[in-house]
């Protein structure tokens, strides 16, 4: 194990935390809010010391790094990152508890957009940029910003981000994997401020539209208003169901569509499913709720708003679903396991993981029907090596295990959420909205209320499970586990 | 540069990974998933699972933009097919391996035009080239030629005792009368370009530029001039063996075969009548001996096993074979080899990719003065390169001493017309100029690169 490498890379990390720590102060500064200016400077020259001196005291004698050391990278930047980006939230006072301030900053790196403030009253306008900021950053991802921005992260950084892109596999853009992140990142800020644009324009105050924007490009979900999204006007809504939607897609088809291979746009098998599952969600729910609203319009609009959201993983609301018919909401709960496409901002298994399980067990039905039979499933119009499909499977079992895990924590814990009733369709969604990075459960933890009445202890779990779902799980578990750390294992 | 390599065995990596270096963006193809994912995890660059006679794989991994196209497969007939297709889809230039003698041969340059292939690199034959050399000048580690063998650069090791063993340079100089210029030295696994008050020591390796005749004339005056090899014992029927046979029988030398398969012995014998093929175990000592490794002049161990060729070398050394030649394919061995104390090792796939680095470079520079040879010489460490000096270098006419060159880099030798020099402070150099140019550090690709700025 290169530990010094190790070291090294977190290190810069560090540092460029530092950077995003000193925006937000700029933000603060603006709005002339002193003490969490004061916050935000503090926690940047704490992230810039523990970062340098990670660095100076880590010369690593190769550069050389394995697949190991990618997943402890990652892990270990995920958590630490958090760690300090808790900081200026318990400084300026905007939220006391450090648990509760780490569940939050986890949330927003993780774009799970679960929140535990419950009222944003006197909540300063630094605080509200630094989580919405955290979003994006956590988006597409630190290590892919840091690997187009710097001149050279490690030799063989591929096992960095892969350790931290979204998927089953990874597909690389450009030769090169520093062009390939910086196209990446190019995409998402253009995007983003097409974003921004049409939400101006629509008639939402500036900061509003930089916060909602950034919740919508990290597929996040934190807003600047208790209620989410659901005060502001029909087409701000539309806007953002539009482009929950987009960053739901894989990057790699926007990127086919700039080199102009609209062909392949076009015969994407992942794409296709995704929005076939978004038609019937939205059609199925418009009915649902048609007798709630008695406006097709309405029904149309709250149905596709929230599937869009849940799906992609974002988590805002233009209503309290809490309300709906049982079929809906556990239409709800199922988008939350599916989430968006591979290399996107969502969360959530991943489309394309899904339709190659369901292909997977076509195959295997087809196999008993017919015991000598030969076939390979196909993904894409290619067929799907042994090493994938065996990678997925065992994807699906561990996810699992870890959902139940979680939800036998949560449910262990004294202090019981929500009423005797709904105590459990309350632990379970959220579990599921935090595992799948959505945000708002149902009950108790509706989108309309928040995580703030969990435990420290059951918060942990949460913050964890976040953590959990953004990096695929095996990032995490390698890096924990005492094997990875024991010499000759 | 946008390159394309087919085939990622171990020529295919080893010029990927040469390329990389170069700062090139690589896409990679071939048809085994595992060695893809293998060489993805290690170099980066873009990995294509599929066949590059596919066109369809062809088309997915943009071929039309490829500006250098290279297929090193073990097949020849695929090589020169994916070639054919790539130049065909648009790409500027094509490489392939081609290594069957009778494609090689001169009447079939037809097949080369006829299918566009720009140049065909054969590892054996370059191998069996480089070894050619080195018999013929037993005393270097190493030969390298440059314009046509106009220039020489070999490698020496410095033994204790030996007459250079703690000599300044600038003595050395004064002692002989020869032109020659010691341009670089490998001690402790750095590389130095050495001034004249640089003292050389007994286990350092050094680089010696010269022209043919004058590199006798200095070895001889030194002591430790090794007549060339005329009775040559080869163990390995391989490809490599063939080509060096063929050479050496041509001038006339005797050579003496060892293969333990008896098929490959007899095509041996119908292609070499005039080598002794022996059908026999080489790893037994008793055949060896029986075969006379003890009078040889030279052993050479071309099987295509790295483990057998070291532990042979080994006891050829021992036998006191006064030249031993080692074919290892597999860079970790490297060292434990040298440790054994053996000198010269061979690596065809090596100078494969030099040939590689040295096409890229010059198609990245068409327009100025172009890269003619590359050699990596001292383990890597350092590059010797020859450029053709255009009309229009800006560096023509001004003495090399007023010239601001990079640290590091040694103009070492200047090719004008027939004859070879030795620059000096005062010398220039002029417009068609063949120029040596020796750099430790810097890839260059234009003899402008070797000045500041």
């Amino acid at each position: 194990m290169n530990r010094r490498m190790i070291f090294r890379v977190i290190g810069s990390i560090l540092q460029i935390e530092a950077i995003f720590l000193v925006l937000s102060g700029v933000v603060s500064a603006i709005y002339k809010e002193n003490k969490s200016l004061l916050a935000f400077l503090l926690s940047a020259v704490i992230a810039i010391t523990v970062g340098t001196l990670l660095k100076t005291f880590s010369k690593p004698k190769t550069f050389v790094i394995y697949a190991k050391e990618g997943f402890v990278i990652v892990a270990f930047a995920w958590m630490l990152m958090s760690l300090i980006g808790a900081l200026p939230f318990v400084i300026s006072g905007d939220i006391p508890s450090y648990v509760d301030a780490v569940f939050e900053i986890v949330s927003g790196f993780t774009t799970t957009g679960a929140s535990i403030i419950t009222s944003f009253d006197g909540i300063s306008h630094g605080t509200l940029f630094w989580r919405s900021f955290s979003h994006w950053i956590g988006g597409m991802g630190i290590l892919v910003f840091v690997t187009a921005i710097l001149p050279s992260v490690s030799e063989r950084p591929i096992h960095i981000l892969r350790a931290e892109m979204p998927g089953p596999t990874m597909g690389k853009l450009l030769p090169r994997l520093k062009d390939t992140a910086v196209i990446l990142y190019i995409i998402y800020v253009i995007m983003t401020v097409i974003l921004i644009a049409l939400l101006i324009f629509g008639g939402m105050p500036v900061f509003d539209s930089i916060i909602h924007a950034f919740g919508t490009a990290g597929t996040g979900g934190f807003g600047v208003r208790a209620d989410s999204v659901s005060s502001y006007s029909s087409y701000l809504q539309w806007v953002i169901t539009v482009f929950m939607i987009l960053f739901g897609v894989n990057f790699n088809i926007y990127y086919l569509l700039l080199i102009k291979k609209i062909k392949n746009f076009f015969t994407s098998e992942e794409l296709w499913s995704y929005i076939g599952i978004i038609l019937s969600a939205t059609a199925i729910i418009t009915v649902n709720i048609f007798s709630i609203y008695q406006n097709f319009a309405d029904s149309l609009r709250n149905s596709a708003f929230q599937v869009a959201s849940i799906i992609s993983t974002t988590g805002y609301s233009t209503v309290d679903f809490n309300n709906w018919p049982t079929l809906s909401k556990t239409i709800l709960i199922i988008l939350m396991f599916i989430g968006g496409c591979a290399g996107s901002t969502a969360g959530g298994i991943k489309v394309s993981r899904i339709v190659i399980m369901f292909k997977m067990i076509g195959k295997e039905i087809k196999h008993m029907l017919h015991p000598r039979a030969v076939s390979s499933v196909r993904f894409e119009k290619r067929p799907v090596d042994a090493a994938t499909t065996k990678n997925i499977g065992n994807y699906f079992l561990i996810y699992f295990v870890c959902f139940f895990v979680i939800l036998l924590l949560l449910s262990a814990d004294s202090i019981t959420v929500g009423t005797v009733n709904n105590a459990f369709e309350t632990n379970f969604s959220a579990a599921a909205a935090c595992f799948n990075n959505v945000g708002p459960g149902l009950s108790a933890v509706g989108p309309l209320a928040s995580y703030a009445q969990y435990s420290d202890f059951s918060k942990i779990v949460l913050s964890f499970a976040m953590l959990l779902g953004r990096l695929e799980i095996f990032p995490l578990i390698i890096a924990l586990s005492p094997s990875c750390w024991s010499r000759n294992k | 540069m946008k390159i394309m390599v087919v085939g990622c065995g171990k020529i295919g990596a080893t010029i990927t990974k040469a390329l990389i270096a170069e700062g090139h963006d690589i896409t990679v193809m071939d048809n085994d998933p595992a060695v893809i994912s293998e060489i993805t995890n290690i170099y980066d660059v873009m990995a294509i699972c599929g066949s590059g006679t596919d066109c369809e794989a062809l088309a997915e991994a943009e071929v039309d933009t490829a500006e250098l196209f290279i297929a090193v497969t073990g097949s020849d007939e695929f090589n020169m097919l994916s070639c054919f297709l790539a130049q065909k889809m648009g790409a500027t230039y094509t490489v392939a391996r081609i290594r069957n003698p009778q494609y090689n041969a001169k009447k079939s340059d037809l097949l080369k035009k006829e299918l566009s292939i720009s140049h065909a690199i054969n590892p054996e034959l370059s191998a069996a080239k480089e070894m050619l050399n080195v018999l013929k000048l037993p005393s270097a580690v190493k030969v390298e030629t440059f314009s046509r063998g106009n220039f020489e650069m070999i490698e020496l090791s410095v033994k204790e005792n030996s007459p250079l063993d703690n000599m300044m340079l600038m003595e050395l100089r004064k002692k002989y009368t020869e032109k020659f210029l010691i341009c670089a030295v490998e001690r402790d696994d750095k590389v130095y370009i050495p001034g004249g008050n640089f003292v050389l020591k007994s286990g350092d390796k050094i680089g010696l530029l010269a022209a043919p005749t004058e590199i006798q004339r200095l070895l001889k005056q030194l002591g430790i001039l090794q007549k060339q090899a005329r009775n040559v014992m080869i163990l390995g029927a391989s490809r490599t063996a063939y080509y060096l046979s063929r050479m050496l029988l041509d001038s006339g030398n005797s050579v003496k075969i060892v293969e333990i398969n008896h098929a490959r012995c007899i095509e041996m014998s119908e292609a070499l009548p005039e080598a002794v093929v022996i059908n026999g175990d080489g790893a037994s000592r008793e055949l060896l001996l029986e075969e006379g490794i003890a009078n040889v002049d030279a052993f050479l161990s071309l099987t295509g096993d790295d483990e057998k060729n070291i532990l042979l070398s080994y006891f050829a050394l021992e036998q006191n074979v006064p030249k031993v030649i080692t074919k290892v394919n597999r860079d970790e061995y490297f060292a434990t080899a040298e440790k054994l104390g053996l000198e010269t090792i061979i690596t065809p796939r090596k100078s494969i990719a030099n040939i590689a680095v040295r096409y890229a470079r010059a198609l990245q520079n068409s327009m100025g003065s172009k890269v003619e040879t590359l050699y990596k010489l001292m383990d890597e460490h350092a590059e010797a390169l020859e450029f053709v000096a255009a009309a229009d270098c800006e560096i023509l006419g001004i003495p090399l001493k007023q010239l601001c060159t990079k640290p590091n880099v040694l103009v070492g030798g200047i090719i004008r017309g027939r004859r070879a020099i030795i620059p000096n402070g005062d010398d220039a150099i002029m417009a068609g100029d063949r120029v040596v140019v020796i750099s430790t550090g810097h890839p260059l690709a234009d003899l402008e690169d070797i000045v500041e700025g």
